[in-house]
């Protein structure tokens, strides 16, 4: 039951997905990652930009600069700044920012952008220096960064609900089959579950294709009020109903539950939806094992049922139950801070009926979550939207 | 199941020795409260004062009501754990060496959940006993244990990369003459180690040589003597893996009552000087063997008097010659933190020997340090105060460092 009064999104939308395609490793720094995503804003909307008057980052490989420094590396003159650093929660957070500021007035046209870098050596550095509670207490047991911390978590909640390899290994596979259809993805081959399961262990109960490969990219998208999309001539996306969570209060010993379970009813309340209605689910899928955490914590099915779901539907582009059209981070690639904006620019491209070959035949209504921060043993942020086409 | 270890065959000296690599040694000030207690061995965590809830990682504020009086507090050690991996594809060169790792949730009785190291025999869902450790990095981590005794369970190699075990190593004593020098050799002996015991001035008898003669290699070795240690450590400098300084050069005496300098330069020369060449002659090659199997380089010990923390007036100068060394202890243990080799520092009240015979009881035994010596070796500490004496000093100048100064300087005889 919805427990909060929340005020709508009515009046904003969401446009211009932009993907800067990803590379393995990268010589540029963040900064031209991101440069190139806000470059891609204005030319895919035409929007000067001396009109941009909102900015919001996320970015792990940016420093010492965080979005105050890049004003004046890009040349922004903006009313509105925003740094976000919540790794996989990034983008719905950096929406419900975006969208609470043009509402008020503080801005007139956000540009959301998440970028990083990643040198041959860069992902190591990440982990080391990832939070103070992670170099006290994490990192310096078996050096196995987020490897280590989801295989703990993976193999608890295996042995509690009953969840084989083969039920992570179908959500990996389905995802493996939209990427081929994604010509931005990382990963070109087709993955059958029998090389799932033979792939070399990492940190059981994580195998290779559990992983998501570390790469440099760039995603980003605008956030403006209808009118001013309008006036632009720019298809925009709606948001019917957004959450995000930090450190819910959980009994959990190990991570069994994301914060989306301490409000859920407050996001389906407020789109007026249920979970049946979507035609498309973007999960943060850094592992198979948080994609089927999200499956029920975000109410598709009951807890402890997240395995009997993944059996019972298909999961690729033209299956039962479209999700992660875009191969996800798992195929795509993880390009640092924008593995939380894939699944929020891919959204948009699906309900404004712009994804191409990897489209959901008559997508109106999806929705997009995020996870992130493995600040000690459990991720800390959480966030889902819910987005729809235009009228 | 932890196969027994192996003694070591010869090294192919052709091969590569093999460098240290380090594990992760960032620490947030607050989380070197924990290395304070694996340091002594002990198991503690912080506690808070307001509200009594454990907390672990280190924290600045109590996460259940914001007090910011949080303690390092000795906490319950056991625990259950809750989950484990396998770290097979490390992402740093000390534990990609050293894989695969074992790692695991321990949920602690007193609370707060741990990510910890796991001994090869702890297993999911089974409970556990844990400890602080140092790393190799000399950095605090949590280990979890047995709770029972197990065959082999010192030998696990997880285990030992905590520790300094003596089993298989060569172990150096630098003086042989004294009761102290042949109590530490006989335990290391008793321990597992080839023992190796210095002696200044061969012809000179002393009672027991026998015996020691019996037991372990005798080499010449007179620590003041900077060309002695650097002829011995030319003989033997690759291949001692523990080093143990016994230096025990002790004449009652404070400052005004003695006309001489000679014997407060003796000190010196046997506590300061001695160590300096000791640390010059063989320290780099320890450094250098951190890494180089089953019989690595591992731990420099030093017996110091507890009064190098505090002076003791009756025996002042050598009270200070005790501190200067203790300095020097400090220096080395970052120095030879680089090759992942521990500097072992204890502390002990008066010995039952014969300068201190006018000191009234307690005394130490010198088999009380020599146990207290391969307890720390093999558990893995790093700060040890043996006997009731030193542990006295050590409550004493936690509580009040003004008041033990006040109680030690008075009674100059």
């Amino acid at each position: 039951m919805r427990t909060s009064r929340r005020a709508s999104y009515d009046g904003v939308v969401v446009t211009t997905p932009v993907t800067i395609p990803y590379q393995r490793y990268s010589v540029e720094s963040a900064h031209w990652w991101i440069g190139r995503a806000l470059r891609g804003l204005v030319d895919a909307s035409g929007i000067s930009p001396r009109d941009i008057d909102g900015f919001c980052l996320s970015s792990f490989t940016v420093g010492p600069d965080t979005a105050i420094g890049l004003t004046q590396h890009f040349g922004l003159s903006v009313r509105w700044l925003d740094h976000i650093p919540l790794g996989g929660a990034s983008a719905v957070a950096a929406f419900r920012r975006a969208a609470r500021a043009v509402q008020a007035g503080d801005a007139d046209i956000v540009a959301c952008v998440a970028g990083d870098t990643n040198h041959v050596d860069s992902f190591r550095r990440t982990l080391e220096n990832f939070s103070r509670f992670a170099a006290d207490a994490a990192y310096p047991y078996g050096a196995g960064g987020a490897n280590a911390s989801f295989a703990l978590i993976a193999r608890h909640y295996m042995n509690r609900f009953g969840i084989s390899r083969e039920d992570f290994g179908r959500i990996a596979v389905s995802q493996r089959d939209n990427a081929l259809r994604n010509p931005n993805a990382l990963m070109k081959t087709p993955l059958t579950l029998e090389q799932y399961m033979a792939a070399r262990p990492i940190a059981d109960p994580i195998h290779l294709f559990d992983c998501v490969m570390p790469c440099a990219g760039a995603e980003a998208f605008l956030v403006m009020r209808e009118e001013k999309a309008a006036a632009a001539k720019l298809k925009g996306a709606r948001v019917l109903g957004t959450i995000e969570r930090h450190n819910a209060r959980l009994d959990d010993v190990v991570q069994n539950h994301g914060g989306w379970i301490a409000d859920i009813d407050d996001l389906w309340g407020m789109a007026g939806a249920a979970p049946g209605d979507l035609d498309f689910v973007q999960t943060y899928d850094d592992y198979p094992v948080i994609v089927m955490m999200q499956l029920e914590d975000l109410g598709f099915c009951k807890k402890g049922e997240g395995a009997e779901f993944v059996r019972s539907h298909d999961l690729t582009i033209d299956g039962t139950f479209p999700h992660n059209t875009t191969g996800g981070q798992l195929s795509a690639g993880q390009a640092g801070a924008a593995g939380a904006y894939i699944g929020v620019t891919e959204s948009i491209r699906q309900v404004l009926g712009t994804a191409g070959p990897t489209q959901v035949k008559d997508a109106r209504l999806g929705l997009a979550s995020g996870f992130g921060m493995i600040n000690y043993d459990r991720g800390l942020s959480s966030g889902a939207m819910i987005i729809a086409g235009e009228g | 199941m932890v196969e027994p270890l192996q003694k070591p065959g010869r090294k192919n000296p052709l091969d590569r020795t093999r460098q240290q690599a380090l594990p992760p040694a960032g620490r947030s000030r607050k989380g070197q409260l924990l290395t304070l207690a694996a340091a002594q061995g002990r198991f503690a965590l912080q506690c808070c004062s307001e509200c009594g809830l454990f907390c672990y990682p280190a924290r600045d504020a109590c996460p259940n009501c914001l007090s910011a009086d949080l303690p390092l507090t000795d906490a319950p050690n056991g625990g259950t754990i809750v989950s484990e991996t396998t770290v097979r594809v490390p992402t740093d060169v000390y534990f990609r060496e050293r894989a695969s790792w074992r790692i695991g949730i321990v949920k602690l009785d007193c609370g707060p959940e741990m990510v910890a190291h796991l001994h090869a025999d702890c297993y999911d869902g089974e409970r556990v006993r844990m400890s602080l450790q140092l790393d190799k990095s000399g950095q605090a981590v949590a280990f979890a244990r047995p709770t029972e005794k197990t065959p082999n369970q010192a030998d696990d190699r997880q285990w030992r990369e905590m520790t300094a075990t003596p089993k298989f190593r060569r172990a150096l004593v630098t003086n042989g003459r004294t009761a102290l020098g042949q109590a530490v050799a006989a335990a290391l002996k008793a321990a597992g180690a080839e023992v190796y015991v210095g002696l200044a001035d061969p012809w000179k008898p002393f009672p027991g040589e026998e015996t020691l003669k019996r037991d372990h290699h005798v080499v010449p070795l007179d620590v003041a003597d900077e060309r002695s240690v650097q002829e011995l450590a030319a003989d033997l400098g690759g291949k001692i893996d523990i080093l143990v300084n016994s230096t025990e050069h002790v004449r009652p005496g404070g400052l005004l009552d003695r006309r001489v300098t000679n014997a407060v330069k003796d000190e010196m020369d046997q506590h300061h000087f001695g160590f300096v060449h000791l640390a010059q002659a063989f320290g780099p090659a320890m450094r250098a063997r951190g890494a180089d199997g089953v019989n690595s380089a591992a731990a420099w010990v030093n017996v110091f008097s507890v009064y190098a923390l505090a002076n003791w007036a009756p025996f002042g100068t050598n009270s200070a010659a005790q501190a200067a060394a203790l300095s020097l202890s400090h220096c080395l243990r970052g120095e030879l933190r680089l090759g992942g080799v521990r500097v072992v520092n204890l502390f002990t009240g008066p010995l039952d020997t014969e300068w201190f015979q006018t000191v009234p009881p307690p005394k130490l035994a010198p088999k009380a340090v020599a146990s207290a010596i391969v307890a720390a070796l093999e558990n893995g500490t790093e700060d040890v105060f043996v006997g009731d004496v030193a542990e006295d000093v050590r409550q004493r100048l936690l509580a009040n460092p003004k008041a033990l100064e006040r109680d030690l300087n008075q009674r100059i005889s």
